[in-house]
């Protein structure tokens, strides 16, 4: 495996299986969509459409959890709020788009701040009307808040389930800003009422697959490049510090600058993820940075599997199709039941995920052939063993 | 006149209502007054009730009553005046007795304008000033100060001469002051006395009313008003210093409540207990069913409830506490992220499970008498639920402290916190240990719910509310302290009633958990840390 080229090093089977998956999904949905008649019986509803895009975005954000949750063993209870601040800064791009198409037509002003008398645009509004500014912040927002977290957080050595309380309290006080009007953010309201983006009408069925197919495409990007980095000798590194972090440090790594790296990273992603959620399901507001929130994607990582990348994924969708099929039904009463018994059960009985349990298994098995086949060897014909 | 006058007030005031009423056959200046409220002249009904409010006669309460009810009725012809009861009878209003004589054919009802339902005011204002409760004379004379009525001042002085309960005194005296002062004819020695009296009082009130004297004052009463408006300025500062130190005092308790159960588990086990509100909330409602059984079973012993439900509550969080321990968290330990997780997940079907059980709405708690209602003291307002919520958390953080040092289980306890090896080693069974810790450190929770109960929402979301305020407090205070958990609560209490005034009640909030977050930084494990050798906690 050490001396395999880079390239197959990075697409191992199941990362393979789930890029082809992916793009399938990508491909076929959009086409069925809106290729086939809506009587036909392979035609998808431009509802599916949406909950898709949403279940990808989610899948991004649960990979960037894995990405320091399975790698690095950092267990960030605010990543939700790097999420809502991407998501934050495409609607601020959103609402720009409005113009005076708002219910109060001010060409400049959203009308929430109309609504609040506001006479002018505050300054960190500035420059939202052009989407390539918008999409800066979208990395640049929280990827700024994440280095500054945890520049303060990993040089302090804080660790293990005082870094999780902390960034909890991160995303607590956020909660609580953004509830607030005059934080110039919509206040518990958010930003909503979405028309255009780049000139195209969100609610548009092409746009909706448009957005979909770009989700996937991010999804994948972005899959990459934590591939890349957990199979790098970079990434070696993370697991060291993950099972033994003063370890690492006493070989000579600076864990604080390894730390600080991934987790940013991570945030630009759970960033990326909610740019893309907010569009799809046309509404952004503070509940997004409920640290309730964030736990769940925390869980939905441990579903699939944590330190598997693929099984932060499948988790995401796995738990939101549930939630979705369950919520919608008689069952809802149910459904906190259900989830609450996922986290216990989870950590209980499942410690390593769908994924991780899999891949054990099939570890397992191939031990059994091996020995299998050690033992067989002397007395069974050679072509037996395979 | 004036000694006559005195004589009949000292009359009054000595024999007493009823004897008074029989004297009323002399004639004095209530009867005197009656006569004017034949004249059917505005003018001459405004004298009449202002001269019946002074009279001192206990009659002159039902007679100014029946007249702002339109019951006052009047003859012209025979210069009587009746009050004419709600089933049409007659009652002579210089006797207070049913009317003797038939109904006279002119009769006709005393006839009010606004600027007499003024007067009307006043005259009640002075009316209870001699009022037999001194509670209500008090109220009143709060009143007086407040609307400085000038036509009030004779009958604040006859009240003051009469009166014997020194606070109702003391307030009188500083109606009486805020009359004069506020009067165009007061001499400046007459002032300078009044402000003195003002002074003395130093309220917002008093504040307000020196502030608002007139410009044009001889310069020695402006220099006095000025030295008043600073003291009293100064007094109220520290006043609300006080205040915000009693409102940060009872923030912090209730912090502590929530959090010093989180401490013992957190601190003995290293469990993060997610579902540590949950138990809170357990205890709220043990007190809520508890209130529900006494409500409709025996109602007399509604007082005791609390009584009912602190042992209850207690007994409730902690078997459910040792349920998940034993049937959960021990297979965990070691792994504290997914502890973390899982006790989420407890959190999360324990809510849903009360809310299936209770529904989703608030529960009516109701507060025992003894915890209801408020007191003075000095400037602050002190509620009763409130200071005894601070006694209550006083109390158990003393039991735990004492529990922990003087008990078998604390010094178990305490071993196993220190280290868990050689605990065990020298054969404390931690296992047992962690089982009764946890049920302890739920117990406490359950307790906090009780006290909680009283002054928050019980809903199924209550637990919610605390969890991560209660975090902050054992995270700031440090790990396996009690002290720490205490001082962390107080602290964050009072930093966040202090922060309020200028910053809000959110910002505030906000300010804190920054705060925290920076201070973990400089001290990754707390303020009152143990110390230990060992390189991964």
């Amino acid at each position: 495996m050490m001396s395999a080229h880079p390239l197959i090093r990075l697409l191992d089977r199941g990362s393979t299986l789930f890029l082809i998956l992916l793009g399938a999904f990508a491909i076929a949905i959009p086409v069925l969509n809106l290729l086939m008649p809506a009587g036909s019986a392979l035609h998808v509803s431009t509802y599916f459409v949406a909950l898709f895009g949403k279940y990808v975005c989610y899948g991004l954000l649960a990979l960037s959890i894995d990405l320091i949750w399975g790698y690095v063993g950092i267990l960030s209870l605010g990543h939700g709020a790097f999420f809502a601040l991407g998501g934050y800064a495409m609607g601020m791009y959103l609402m720009r788009q409005i113009g005076d198409r708002g219910v109060y037509a001010n060409p400049i002003l959203p009308d929430f701040m109309v609504f609040l008398n506001w006479s002018a645009l505050p300054i960190f509004w500035y420059g939202f009307q052009n989407f390539f500014y918008a999409m800066l912040m979208v990395l640049l927002v929280p990827g700024l808040l994440a280095f500054v977290f945890g520049w303060f957080a990993f040089r302090s050595r804080v660790t293990g389930v005082y870094l999780s309380i902390i960034t909890q309290a991160m995303t607590y006080a956020l909660l609580l800003g953004f509830f607030r009007n005059n934080f110039g953010f919509g206040g518990n309201n958010g930003l909503t009422d979405f028309k255009d983006i780049l000139g195209f009408n969100v609610q548009a069925d092409g746009t909706r697959n448009a957005l979909l197919v770009i989700s996937c495409l991010m999804l994948a990007i972005c899959f990459l490049i934590c591939r890349a980095i957990v199979t790098s000798k970079f990434g070696k590194v993370l697991i060291g510090i993950r099972d033994a972090e003063s370890r690492t440090r006493f070989l000579g790594y600076r864990v604080e600058a390894y730390k600080l790296f991934v987790f940013t990273v991570s945030a630009c992603m759970a960033g990326i993820a909610g740019a893309l959620y907010v569009p799809q399901v046309g509404i952004i507001n503070p509940g997004e940075f409920a640290p309730a929130n964030s736990i769940e994607a925390v869980i939905w990582v441990a579903v699939g599997g944590r330190g598997t990348l693929t099984g932060a994924v499948l988790g995401a969708f796995v738990v939101n199709y549930a939630k979705t099929f369950f919520t919608s039904g008689v069952l809802a009463p149910y459904w906190l039941f259900m989830l609450g018994g996922l986290f216990i059960g989870t950590t209980l009985f499942m410690p390593r995920g769908i994924i991780g349990t899999y891949n054990n298994w099939r570890a397992n098995q191939a031990d059994k052939k091996d020995a299998a086949r050690d033992n067989a060897v002397p007395s069974a014909p050679p072509h037996a063993a395979e | 006149m004036g000694k006559f006058h005195d004589r009949i007030l000292a009359f009054v005031c000595a024999i007493g209502l009823i004897v008074a009423a029989a004297g009323l056959a002399h004639a004095g200046p209530y009867e005197d007054a009656l006569e004017k409220f034949t004249t059917d002249e505005f003018s001459d009904t405004a004298e009449a009730v202002t001269e019946v409010a002074t009279s001192g006669s206990p009659l002159a309460a039902p007679l100014i009553a029946a007249l702002q009810n339109g019951q006052l009725q009047f003859s012209a012809k025979d210069k009587k005046v009746f009050i004419k009861t709600a089933d049409d009878k007659l009652i002579d209003a210089a006797t207070g007795r049913p009317a003797e004589v038939a109904a006279p054919d002119d009769l006709d009802t005393v006839r009010v304008n606004n600027r007499l339902r003024g007067v009307i005011e006043a005259a009640n204002g002075a009316l209870t000033l001699m009022a037999p409760d001194p509670n209500q004379r008090y109220e009143s004379a709060q009143s007086v100060f407040k609307s400085r009525d000038a036509a009030v001042l004779p009958a604040v002085e006859k009240a003051l001469e009469a009166e014997k309960v020194a606070r109702v005194k003391t307030v009188l005296n500083e109606a009486r002051a805020a009359i004069l002062l506020a009067a165009d004819d007061t001499s400046a020695p007459d002032r300078i006395a009044a402000i003195e009296i003002i002074r003395a009082r130093g309220d917002q009130d008093s504040l307000a009313l020196l502030q608002g004297l007139p410009a044009d004052l001889p310069a020695d009463v402006r220099a006095a008003a000025n030295a008043a408006v600073t003291a009293i300025e100064r007094n109220l500062a520290i006043w609300s210093t006080v205040q915000n130190l009693w409102y940060g005092l009872s923030l912090g308790s209730v912090l502590l409540l929530a959090a010093i159960g989180l401490a013992i588990t957190f601190g003995v086990m290293g469990v993060i207990n997610m579902a540590h509100g949950e138990m809170v909330m357990l205890g709220a409602y043990t007190t809520y069913v508890v209130q529900d059984v006494i409500r409709t079973s025996y109602p007399g012993l509604f007082d005791f409830s609390l009584a009912f439900a602190l042992p209850l509550a207690f007994l409730v969080a902690a078997i459910v506490g040792i349920i998940i321990e034993r049937t959960v968290i021990r297979f965990l330990y070691g792994r504290p992220l997914e502890t973390l997780l899982a006790t989420w997940g407890i959190s999360l079907v324990l809510m849903q499970a009360v809310r299936a059980v209770f529904g989703p709405t608030n529960k009516e708690v109701g507060n025992p008498s003894w915890m209801s209602g408020a007191f003075d003291l000095g400037g602050i307002l002190i509620t009763y639920n409130r200071m005894w919520i601070i006694v209550f958390t006083g109390i158990v953080f003393v039991a735990l402290l004492a529990m922990l040092r003087f008990t078998r289980l604390g010094l178990e306890m305490r071993a196993v916190t220190q280290n868990r090896q050689m605990a065990a080693a020298v054969g404390i069974r931690t296992a047992r240990i962690d089982a009764l810790t946890f049920g302890l450190g739920s117990g406490i929770a359950g307790i906090a719910g009780v006290a909680l109960s009283q002054i928050d929402n019980v809903s199924p979301n209550l637990g919610q509310g605390y969890i991560i305020d209660s975090f902050m407090v054992v995270v700031f205070g440090g790990v396996g302290n009690l002290w720490g958990t205490l001082v962390g609560a107080l602290t964050l209490g009072i930093a966040n009633k202090f922060l309020e005034p200028f910053a809000g009640a959110v910002l505030a909030k906000i300010a804190i958990l920054v705060f925290i977050i920076l201070f973990i930084q400089k001290r990754p494990r707390g303020m009152f840390a143990l110390k230990g050798r060992a390189i991964e906690a």
